[in-house]
C-alpha cells in the first residue's frame, strides 16, 4: 500500500513538473511577448518593464528562477494586471469556479446514479428505453450547445432565469445544468451497465434465495458493488467540470478562473499562464490521485502493487 | 429379373461415380463466412447504425460536394443582404427576381456581414468532419504502432513506453491543447510562407496545430487498447510459426498482430472521430480554433451567441448540426463494435 502511494505520488509530482516545464518553454517559444501588443508603450518603458520582471534574462535562467520561486510558493506578479499577484487573482477567482463545479458534480451524482439504477432494474421496459435514448443523445451534445440553447430558451425566450451575474440561486441553475449535463448522462450509462452486470451475479441470486427483501438486496448488495465504476469516473469528471467551466464562464459571463486562463493566454501574461496552468494541473492530478487511493480502499478485491 | 433380397450379389448401379447433383446434396457445410462478411451482415441488420451511417453520408455530401455547386460562397459578402431572415431576399435580389431572374433563396438567412448562412454551415461542418477524420487517422497510426511495439517487445521497452503513456494520460489535456494551439500559431504561419510548405497556408495554421495537438496527446487511449490486444495475440501459435519461418519483427507486427486486431482498430478509430470533433468545436467556441473567415460549427455558434435575441436560428442551426454529427458517429461506432465483437454487446 505504502509503496503504491509513494509511486503514485512520485508520478503526480513528475506530471505537474512536466506540465510546468512544457508550458514554460511552449509559451516562450512563441515570437512576441507580453508588451508587444501595447502600442502606447515606449521602448524604454518596455525595456524597464521587462527588466523589472526578469524577462530580459536568458530563457533558461528565467526558467530556473521561476521554478525556484514556485518551490517557495511564490507565483510572482501578474504582468498585465498591474500590482496584483498571480496567487491573489487565482484565490479570488477560483472559489467562484469551484462553487459551480462542486454543485455540478453533486447534481450529476445525485441524478445520474439513481436514474441509472432505475433504468437497470426496469430493463427492457419503456422507462429504460426512454432513459437510454436521453442518455445517448445527451452524450453527443457538447456543453456549449447545452448552455447556449438553455440560455436562449429559458433566459431569453421564457425569461424564467437571469442570464448574467451570480447574485441569487436562480443564477446558478443554468450554469450548473449545462455543466452537469454531460457527466450526468455519462454516469447514467455507466451506472446502468454496471448495475445490469451486478444484478446477474451469483451473489444476487443467493441473496434472493435466502430471502433477503428486494429493497435490501438492491441497496446493500447491488448498489454498493455497482457504484464502483462511477467512483473511477470521478477523476475524469472533475477534470471535465474544471475545463468545461471555461465555456460556461464565457457564455454566462461568470468571473471565474477558466475565463481568466483563456484571457491570460491571449494576453500573453506569462506569469498568469504559468500560475493557472500549474494550479489547475496540480488540482487535477491531486483529484486523480485521491480517487485512485479511495478506490483501492473501498474495493478490497483490487490488489495493490 | 426378380432378385432375392438376401442375395449378396452386387448391384452394379451402386458403384457408378456420383453425379454432380448428388455430390451437392451431400455437402453439409455452406460456404464459409469470412470475418468481414459476418461483421457486415450484423452491421446491416443493426437499424440504428444504418440510419446513422445514412445521416453521416448525407451530411458529408452536403459539406464536401454541395458547396462547390452552391451559388454563394462562404466568404462572399453581399452588400444590402445583411442579417436576412431565412428564406427572405434583399432589396437588390427582389429587384432581380422582379426582372425575371432566378435567385437562390438564403435557406438559413445571412449573417451580419451579408454572407449566406447555409453555405457557411456546410463549410463549417466540412471543417469539423475533416478535423474528425484526419485526427482519427493520425491517432490510429501513432497509437497502433506505439501500442503494438510496446507490447511486442515487452520487458523494459514496454515499461518505459507505458510510463510515458501514463504521464501523457494524466496531463490535463485541454490546458495543453489551448497552450499548444496558441504556441504553434506563429511558427506555422512563418512555415507556411516558405516554399514547399504552402499547404500549411491553404489548410490554415490553426487547423494544422489542432492536428499536431491530437497527434501529440490523443493517441494514448488507442495505444493502450492496442497494447492490451497485442499482449494476448503475440502468444498465439501463428506468431511463433511466423518467427520460426524467419519473419522479421516489423513483418510480424504489420502482417500478423495488427491485422488480427483490425476490428478493435476500426471501432476505436470510429469512436475517436466524434471526440475529435467535440474538441475542435470546443476550441473554436473559445476562439482558439480555425481562423476567420473560415467557419467552423463551434465558431459559428460562438459568434451567434451575442445576437441570439434577434437571430436565434444562427445559433440553433450549428448547435443542432454538431450534436447530430457527434450523435451519428457515436451510434455508428457502437454499431460497428457490436458487429465486430458481438461478445461485448450488453
Amino acid at each position: 500500500m505504502a509503496k503504491y502511494i509513494c509511486k503514485r505520488l512520485f508520478m503526480a509530482v513528475l506530471t505537474v513538473f512536466l506540465v510546468a516545464t512544457l508550458t514554460f518553454f511552449l509559451m516562450n517559444a512563441v515570437p512576441g511577448g507580453p508588451y508587444e501588443a501595447e502600442k502606447s508603450i515606449s521602448p524604454q518603458a518596455k525595456a524597464a518593464l521587462e527588466a523589472k520582471f526578469g524577462l530580459d534574462q536568458p530563457l533558461f535562467q528565467q526558467y530556473l528562477t521561476y521554478m525556484k520561486n514556485i518551490l517557495r510558493g511564490d507565483f510572482g506578479p501578474s504582468l498585465k494586471q498591474r500590482g496584483r499577484n498571480v496567487i491573489d487573482i487565482i484565490l479570488t477567482k477560483f472559489p467562484v469556479s469551484a462553487k459551480i463545479g462542486i454543485i455540478s458534480v453533486m447534481v450529476s451524482l445525485l441524478v445520474g446514479v439513481p436514474v441509472g439504477c432505475v433504468a437497470a432494474v426496469n430493463r427492457g421496459k419503456i422507462s429504460d428505453s426512454a432513459i437510454i435514448v436521453i442518455a445517448t443523445v445527451g452524450i453527443a451534445v457538447p456543453s456549449f450547445v447545452v448552455c447556449s440553447l438553455s440560455m436562449y430558451f429559458f433566459g431569453v425566450k421564457l425569461r424564467w432565469l437571469p442570464t448574467v451575474g451570480l447574485t441569487s440561486w436562480k443564477n446558478y441553475v443554468m450554469p450548473v445544468f449545462s455543466l452537469s449535463f454531460y457527466p450526468t448522462t455519462y454516469i447514467v450509462r455507466l451506472m446502468r451497465s454496471s448495475m445490469l452486470d451486478v444484478l446477474g451475479q451469483d451473489y444476487m441470486r443467493t441473496a434472493k434465495a435466502k430471502g433477503v427483501p428486494g429493497a435490501v438486496s438492491l441497496f446493500k448488495h447491488a448498489l454498493r458493488n455497482a457504484v464502483l465504476p462511477v467512483v473511477t469516473y470521478l477523476g475524469p469528471m472533475m477534470a471535465y467540470t474544471l475545463t468545461g467551466s471555461f465555456i460556461i464562464e464565457k457564455v454566462f459571463t461568470i468571473p471565474g478562473l477558466g475565463g481568466e486562463f483563456v484571457s491570460s493566454i491571449t494576453n500573453r501574461d506569462y506569469m498568469m499562464i504559468m500560475g493557472t496552468t500549474i494550479f489547475l494541473a496540480t488540482l487535477m492530478v491531486t483529484i486523480n490521485f485521491l480517487v485512485d487511493i479511495v478506490y483501492k480502499f473501498i474495493d478490497p478485491r483490487i490488489n495493490l502493487k | 429379373m426378380n432378385k432375392n433380397p438376401l442375395s449378396l450379389q452386387f448391384k452394379a448401379d451402386d458403384f457408378l461415380p456420383a453425379s454432380e447433383e448428388e455430390k451437392q446434396g451431400l455437402v453439409v457445410m455452406r460456404d464459409s463466412v469470412s470475418f468481414w462478411r459476418d461483421s457486415f451482415r450484423r452491421l446491416v441488420k443493426n437499424k440504428v447504425a444504418m440510419v446513422s451511417l445514412f445521416v453521416i453520408v448525407v451530411i458529408m455530401f452536403f459539406s464536401f460536394v454541395v458547396p462547390a455547386f452552391y451559388p454563394y460562397s462562404y466568404e462572399q459578402q453581399q452588400k444590402g443582404a445583411e442579417n436576412l431572415r431565412p428564406m427572405t431576399y434583399s432589396q437588390a435580389e427582389q429587384e432581380r427576381i422582379a426582372a425575371g431572374e432566378k435567385v437562390t433563396p438564403h435557406f438559413l438567412g445571412t449573417d451580419k456581414l451579408g454572407r449566406d448562412y447555409a453555405v457557411r454551415i456546410m463549410v463549417g461542418s466540412r471543417i469539423s468532419l475533416t478535423v474528425g477524420l484526419v485526427a482519427a487517422v493520425i491517432i490510429l497510426v501513432i497509437g497502433a504502432l506505439y501500442g503494438s511495439v510496446a507490447a511486442f517487445f515487452g520487458g523494459w521497452v514496454d515499461i518505459v513506453m507505458m510510463r510515458i503513456v501514463d504521464i501523457i494520460y494524466t496531463i490535463p489535456d485541454v490546458l495543453l491543447i489551448v497552450l499548444i494551439s496558441i504556441a504553434l500559431k506563429v511558427p506555422l504561419n512563418t512555415l507556411g510562407d516558405r516554399p514547399g510548405f504552402g499547404w500549411v497556408g491553404t489548410v490554415g495554421p490553426n487547423l494544422v496545430s489542432i492536428f499536431i495537438v491530437f497527434a501529440l496527446l490523443y493517441w494514448v487511449g488507442m495505444a493502450r487498447i492496442v497494447r492490451s490486444q497485442v499482449l494476448v495475440l503475440r502468444e498465439s501459435e501463428y506468431v511463433t510459426a511466423a518467427k520460426a519461418l524467419g519473419a522479421g519483427n516489423g513483418r510480424i507486427i504489420r502482417k500478423h498482430l495488427l491485422t488480427n486486431c483490425i476490428g478493435t482498430l476500426i471501432v476505436t478509430t470510429t469512436l475517436q472521430i466524434p471526440s475529435s470533433i467535440f474538441t475542435e468545436s470546443y476550441l473554436s467556441f473559445l476562439g482558439l480554433g480555425v481562423a476567420a473567415p473560415l467557419p467552423s460549427l463551434g465558431s459559428l455558434a460562438s459568434t451567434a451567441i451575442n445576437g441570439m435575441n434577434t437571430y436565434p436560428y444562427l445559433l440553433i442551426a450549428p448547435a443542432l448540426l454538431i450534436s447530430l454529427i457527434i450523435l451519428s458517429f457515436n451510434l455508428f461506432g457502437d454499431g460497428l463494435r457490436d458487429a465486430f465483437d458481438p461478445k461485448l454487446k450488453k
